[in-house]
């Protein structure tokens, strides 16, 4: 591999083939294939346990592959990790920090591992501190910070020796609203402006739609699929039609509903039936009365356009079992509710 | 948002130097040791037991030992004191938090050499058995012992009970590294009793009960406390310092692989 271009020009800023992560007889990760330019913003959406966290830590060096390459920032994780760990930032899950230290003695802290002289030390901190946002309390333990505080430190730490590769791996898990709001204004002006290459993985459909240039759904350790999310929700139909239905009347009705002739598809769930089509307005009259006329009553029919998680459904057979925090009481599983974004 | 980077990133923008082992040690002791000042209530237990110990020790047994023609109990008492006070203080109940919050991680992501996150420990473990084994000397003055080697024999003397407090921690450590259990960790403090009374600590071997003559022979700590006696009443014994500096050594060696072992199979990448 020829040395690595300073600002990734020539090498993705991470790549993977065939990564494997196995742990006893579990296959935590089963192949799995990347590549994420320089500059991008990729989300890594999956359920819990289906191995985005395995995959940031083999990227992150903390793990090795038990089978397959991943290069990161150029360099190969497995031959040389040293080069790697100098250009990536990273941020694992709970935001991990010490709790007896102060904001600013973990920025410090962090600061001088990575060998910066004292003034680039002063320097990187001060704009850390700007970037944490936490004011005065940077002089307090951290202890004493909110859930929301802890990860601004977090992302602020990571940053602290100017990465060109961040790993975020779920960066807003347990966050308010409003707290997760702020976390992605900060990573999308990290990457606007600075230019950096953030990988993140997430169990929220909002967030990868909000965030990423480009998407994986990972389920079972497997990428089953990847793209912009615009171009992602739009394969799946420029509508979507939820159909609530008795868990007895599923089947029948999916077999109904694909006689009807405007409809591309029909994939069933736990609380009813999904169906993707060209155009929902046109299509829910014929889908209503071949149900009526087959003496199946849905509970409900919803016309929506299509989200993530009807992307997830098509690539999978099931919806992601996440109750996303930022939803609708009782929205469950995003099933029947209204999507979150149009493309 | 851009697929296209509008800014071109060096690593650090070129402030990523690389650094010296030494620097890692610092930079991680510098931590440990923030840390250690922040709880001086830490100290308390392992200054009030050796206390203690000393005073009912003497209060019990002064007079009965000292029936003995050449002992002064005082500062018979003294080195088994500092032993009391420094054995088993380590930094690992921090270390395990670090493994278990993941703030390890965090620092295994970063380059830091690997061998500094145990040593760098470890320097803030030396700082608290200073400053432990210094309250105890000043006690023991206090309480009229004195030094036969004067003040070298006191360095000589701090110097031993301080190498052998690093020794020990290689137990705490290594408990914390292969369980990453705080539960565990504490309950590594129980093998601190065999080492310390299986030895001549109340009484010289020469009064003791055959078979536990022949245990304390075996103890390192027997040596220890030999040695560091010898510098308070005989005077520079060269052979008895030469056998308390060798259990230290082979302790250490001992406790230093396990625990150096058990950093590389917990920072393992496997």
């Amino acid at each position: 591999m020829p040395p690595a271009a300073r600002n990734g020009d020539l090498n993705p800023a991470i790549e993977a083939q065939g990564l494997v992560r196995t742990f006893g007889d579990k296959r935590a990760v089963d192949g799995v294939e990347l590549r994420v330019e320089a500059g991008e913003i990729y989300g890594f959406l999956g359920p819990n346990g289906a191995g985005k966290s395995t995959t940031v830590r083999m990227l992150c060096t903390l793990l090795k592959p038990t089978a397959g390459r991943a290069a990161v920032a150029g360099h190969d994780v497995e031959a040389s990790p040293g080069d790697v760990r100098i250009r990536i930032g990273v941020a694992l899950q709970d935001a991990a920090l010490d709790e007896r230290q102060t904001g600013r003695e973990i920025l410090d802290l962090q600061a001088r591992l990575y060998g910066l002289s004292a003034a680039d030390r002063a320097a990187s901190i001060e704009r850390a501190v700007d970037l944490a946002d936490i004011g005065d309390a940077m002089d307090d333990r951290v202890k004493t910070y909110s859930g929301g505080m802890r990860r601004r430190l977090d992302l602020a730490a990571a940053l602290i020796h100017g990465p060109e590769v961040l790993f975020l791996d779920e960066p807003t898990t347990g966050l308010d609203p409003v707290s997760r709001t702020q976390v992605w204004e900060e990573v999308r002006r990290l990457n606007r402006e600075l230019g950096v290459t953030v990988f993140l993985t997430t169990q929220y459909l909002e967030e990868a739609d909000a965030l990423a240039d480009r998407v994986a759904i990972i389920d079972g350790g497997r990428i089953v699929e990847e793209g912009r999310p615009t171009d992602l929700k739009r394969a799946v139909g420029a509508d979507v039609i939820v159909v609530d239905l008795p868990p007895e009347a599923i089947a029948p009705a999916a077999a109904v509903a694909e006689t009807v002739p405007e409809v591309d598809a029909v994939t069933q769930g736990r609380r009813g039936i999904t169906i993707a089509t060209a155009d929902g307005a046109a299509t829910v009259g014929s889908v209503a009365v071949a149900l009526s006329a087959a003496g199946l009553h849905p509970r409900s029919l919803t016309v929506r356009t299509p989200s993530l998680d009807d992307v997830f459904l098509l690539a999978t057979g099931y919806r992601m079992s996440t109750v996303d925090p930022t939803a609708e009481a009782g929205a469950g599983a995003g099933l029947g509710r209204a999507g979150a974004a149009a493309p | 948002m851009s697929v296209q980077s509008t800014a071109p990133v060096v690593a650090g923008g070129g402030m990523v130097r690389p650094v010296g082992f030494l620097t890692d040690i610092a930079t991680v002791a510098r931590r440990s040791v923030r840390s250690l000042l922040r709880e001086p209530e830490a100290m308390a237990p392992a200054l009030i037991i050796p206390t203690f110990f000393f005073i009912v020790n003497i209060g019990a047994l002064e007079s009965f030992v000292e029936r003995n023609p050449g002992i002064d109990y005082r500062a018979f008492q003294i080195p088994v004191a500092i032993i009391f006070a420094v054995t088993g203080i380590s930094r690992a109940s921090v270390l395990v938090i670090d493994i278990q919050s993941g703030y390890l991680d965090r620092m295994l992501v970063t380059p830091v050499r690997r061998t500094t996150l145990l040593l760098g420990l470890m320097v803030a473990d030396i700082v608290l058995a200073v400053a432990l084994s210094l309250v105890v000397i000043a006690m023991g003055l206090v309480f009229g012992v004195r030094f036969g080697t004067g003040l070298l024999g006191i360095l000589v003397f701090l110097a031993l009970a301080v190498a052998w407090s690093l020794a020990f921690t290689g137990f705490p450590y290594t408990v914390a590294l292969r369980t990453g259990n705080p539960a565990a960790v504490n309950s590594s403090f129980l093998i601190f009793f065999p080492f310390a009374f299986l030895t001549p600590a109340y009484l010289p071997r020469e009064l003791m009960t055959g078979w536990m003559q022949n245990v304390a022979a075996w103890n390192p700590v027997t040596y220890l406390l030999e040695g560091m006696r010898s510098l308070l009443s005989q005077g520079w014994d060269g052979a008895a310092l030469g056998k308390g500096a060798a259990a230290i050594g082979g302790l250490a060696v001992v406790t230093f692989v396990m625990a150096f072992r058990s950093l590389a199979r917990r920072v393992a990448t496997g």
